[in-house]
């Protein structure tokens, strides 16, 4: 036990110690200015590291630990912890440990005129045993300029560059029906007022910008459609491309009033920047950024009561580009 | 040892001058330099932490259905990237801290960023010989920006399907050219054939940080051969530099910085929730979300295509300019063409074609001071904009009105602003002369 007593003392007195005396060495200028020793801040910078040890280790535990609670947390914390006290001892350490000098140093001279005289020369000299230059140059530029275009030619392969009729189609064709997000086909009389649905086509895909529909219920005595819509909304239900005309985000907020004769009339409301439609006109721009109307789906009720479509879009679906005026929807 | 080391280098490069010099290399001090530094180490930490993430994620829009351990999810219908990313956040040990971590240093990089530009923006350090490292440093921000939008749009969960979907519709909105260009990048009509996922995947983990680390390598070397600019000061001349050497003043000083920077990244990611995309769900076209922000610095494009009254320019059934192209491509455009012209523009009405090492006091140059405090008023208004639909929800304030107010304010506040602060500048610089000349005085007679 005493053995043992004395080895630790020895082992701390080995490691605190600060080191046997250097032996006198001949004096030299020194690089660095002498500064004094300050062992108060040395401790503290060992406390600091010590203290990024454990937080270091505790990560560790916490990472081999299962089934614990809150383990992102803490393994936030201790490993955020880890750094912050190394960030501590080095603050302390440029501190108190080390001499902060105040150095001066010329800034590099703004310009070397003579040299870049020199390198004028350099390149005109080189150039001295070709006499027709500008007509090199032109036939060194036109095989670079077709090298470039070249290699940048297959770039065309990412996508239909030049067509862009698929942005037109839309899986909407007269008699298909509308469904669910189950697939099951809507009935008219489950459309209620005061709501609204999404509807997508019966068997087509439903990630296409033409596929969503909004689907609502109106007082058929309301509707003030454009000309050429009559019997588009079949007992009052109508339905409109579910995507912005202005960039093409789904159109998920719709405002129904509760008391029509002192609230605002019913919209869809776009979420990503509040584009407004009327559904009782059409699908008119009444806010917001949107540059075009909402494009309405003429809607047939079959025998059996399911909505299907009554024809295609009244207008190009999804956000505007070039072309959106130029054609109408197609199937 | 240490010497032993050297010696090796030495004798195998031939360096030891070179080194000794980079070693005394003088930093002048000053807080405000530390920005740039905070940028530099945010974007270690998106490099480190990226790498661990992209061991995990999945870049594939190919469909799967949930059966992890978050059980709102389980059974719906995701894809292979939205199923990755929640694995990754619920399943991998240690995963969702770093994909937090991830977010928030991402976060914090263009913070740092725009803070540093506004630093070299206010004290004319973009002046010659330094204005080649200032284009290059807008340059990283406008990488940062793509690279920060195409990170939270890989996810693939409503947010980023939403962000694509404007992203698509701005591009769409370019005149004569944006439904080429936008079905050749996304290789058909939104939401694209199933090879987008892995061109925004490629650009995310490897072009664009390869631009970033490119262009961030030849700014600190420019930055380096024409040494630091510092403020006016005692010795401190535009011939001679005066400040703490790199090594030993410096060093522990941004080891420290490094090191700090880390920790509050990582705490954050530990501590405080960023984009949980569990909450938001899968992206389908036919989807959205009330209340999903972008990440802040997306916020002045939002604010911009919120802005812009309803219209689209017209010829006939030709449609010139659709409205996405306003708030979305030209807004921006025009932000950092002026801040890319701002180095010539003020040469060119001062007259100025010297040198400077030295760095301005905003008041010393009451114009540009001016001019700068305008045009980020400008975007800032826009920057509010894109946040009125939150103030509508914890204020209560009418949308409507908000947008009409910003609307307004977009025209009139930056001229306000501009006489406004060269005047505060002239004002300042007079307590100076005033305060200086008493000084005088009192000193006068002895």
């Amino acid at each position: 036990m005493k053995a043992l007593w004395r080895w630790l003392v020895a082992t701390i007195v080995l490691v605190f110690s600060r080191g046997r005396r250097r032996p006198q060495v001949p004096r030299r200028e020194r690089i660095v200015p002498p500064g004094g020793a300050s062992p108060r801040a040395e401790l503290v910078v060992l406390a600091l590291l010590g203290a990024a040890t454990l937080c270091a280790i505790a990560f560790i535990a916490i990472y081999a630990l299962d089934r614990l609670s809150h383990q992102t947390q803490l393994l936030g914390l201790a490993l955020g912890l880890a750094l912050a006290f190394i960030a501590a001892a080095c603050i302390v350490t440029a501190n108190r440990l080390i001499v902060t000098e105040e150095l001066e140093e010329d800034y590099p001279p703004p310009a070397h005129p003579g040299q870049v005289e020199a390198l004028d020369r350099l390149v005109d000299e080189s150039g001295d045993r070709i006499s027709r230059k500008r007509l090199l140059t032109l036939g060194a530029g036109a095989a670079g300029a077709a090298l470039g275009a070249a290699l940048l030619v297959p770039a065309v392969s990412l996508g239909p560059l030049l067509d862009t009729a698929a942005l037109y189609r839309t899986p909407w064709r007269r008699g298909r029906r509308l469904v669910d997000e189950t697939g099951r086909p809507f009935r008219a009389d489950e459309i209620e007022e005061a709501t609204f649905y999404t509807a997508y086509p019966e068997g087509a895909s439903r990630e296409e910008v033409g596929s969503p529909l909004l689907v609502i219920r109106l007082d058929p005595k309301l509707l003030r459609l454009p000309q050429g819509r009559a019997g588009w909304a079949p007992q009052g239900i109508l339905a409109y491309s579910k995507i912005c005309t202005h960039a093409g985000c789904a159109i998920n907020l719709y405002r129904s009033p509760l008391f029509p004769a002192a609230e605002p009339k019913p919209a869809f409301v776009c979420p990503c920047h509040y584009s407004t439609f009327d559904p009782m006109t059409g699908g008119t721009v009444i806010f917001g950024p949107a540059g075009r109307n909402l494009p309405q789906l003429p809607l047939l009720v079959d025998s059996g009561g399911h909505l299907r479509a009554g024809g295609v879009f009244s207008g190009a679906v999804g956000p505007s580009w070039w072309g959106v005026r130029l054609h109408g929807a197609r199937s | 040892m240490i010497r032993a080391l050297f010696r090796f280098v030495d004798e195998r490069t031939a360096s030891a001058p070179l080194l000794r010099k980079a070693l005394r290399y003088v930093f002048p001090d000053h807080w405000s330099f530390l920005l740039g530094e905070v940028a530099l180490y945010a974007f270690i930490v998106l490099v480190g932490t990226g790498i661990y993430l992209a061991f995990f994620f999945d870049p594939s829009t190919a469909s799967t259905h949930y059966n992890g351990s978050y059980v709102p999810l389980q059974g719906h219908e995701v894809s292979q990237a939205y199923r990755s990313a929640v694995d990754l956040s619920f399943k991998v040990k240690a995963g969702l801290l770093l994909r937090q971590t991830h977010h928030w240093a991402a976060d914090v990089f263009v913070a740092a960023i725009v803070l540093h530009m506004l630093r070299i923006f206010f004290t004319g350090a973009f002046r010659k010989p330094r204005d080649l490292t200032y284009f290059i440093g807008l340059a990283m921000l406008g990488t940062a920006l793509l690279e920060g939008y195409l990170g939270y749009s890989l996810v693939d969960d409503l947010l980023s399907g939403m962000g694509l979907a404007i992203g698509y519709s701005v591009l769409m909105s370019v005149p004569f050219v944006g439904a080429n260009l936008a079905s050749l990048i996304w290789g058909g009509p939104f939401p694209g054939s199933s090879s987008f996922e892995s061109r925004m995947y490629i650009a995310h983990v490897f072009l664009l940080p390869i631009l970033i680390g490119t262009l961030l390598t030849v700014h600190l070397a420019l930055v380096a051969v024409r040494h630091h600019t510092q403020f006016r000061g005692r010795r401190k001349t535009e011939q001679k530099v005066v400040g703490i050497p790199a090594f030993p003043g410096q060093a522990p000083r941004s080891l420290g910085l490094a090191f700090a920077v880390a920790a509050v990244l990582f705490l954050l990611g530990g501590l405080v929730q960023i984009n949980p995309v569990w909450l938001w769900g899968p992206f389908h076209v036919g989807d959205a979300t009330n209340g999903a922000q972008p990440d802040w610095y997306l916020g002045w494009l939002i604010g911009a295509l919120r802005l812009v009254p309803s219209f689209d320019v017209t010829i006939g059934n030709y449609t010139l300019v659709p409205n996405p192209f306003w708030g979305g491509a030209l807004f921006p455009l025009a932000v950092f063409g002026l801040l890319f012209a701002w180095p010539w523009l003020e040469r060119r009405f001062t007259g100025d074609q010297a040198f400077h090492n030295l760095l301005d006091r905003p008041r010393d140059a009451p114009w540009r001071t001016a001019v700068g405090v305008a045009f980020f008023t400008w975007v800032f208004v826009v920057f509010l904009a894109g946040a009125s639909d939150r103030v509508f929800i914890f204020l209560g304030i009418s949308y409507g009105a908000q947008i009409w107010v910003y609307r307004v304010a977009f025209f009139v506040l930056p001229p306000l602003v501009l006489v406004l602060t060269h005047r505060i500048c002239l004002e300042l610089q007079g307590v100076e002369k005033l305060k200086r000349r008493r000084r005088e005085a009192e000193a006068g007679p002895a």
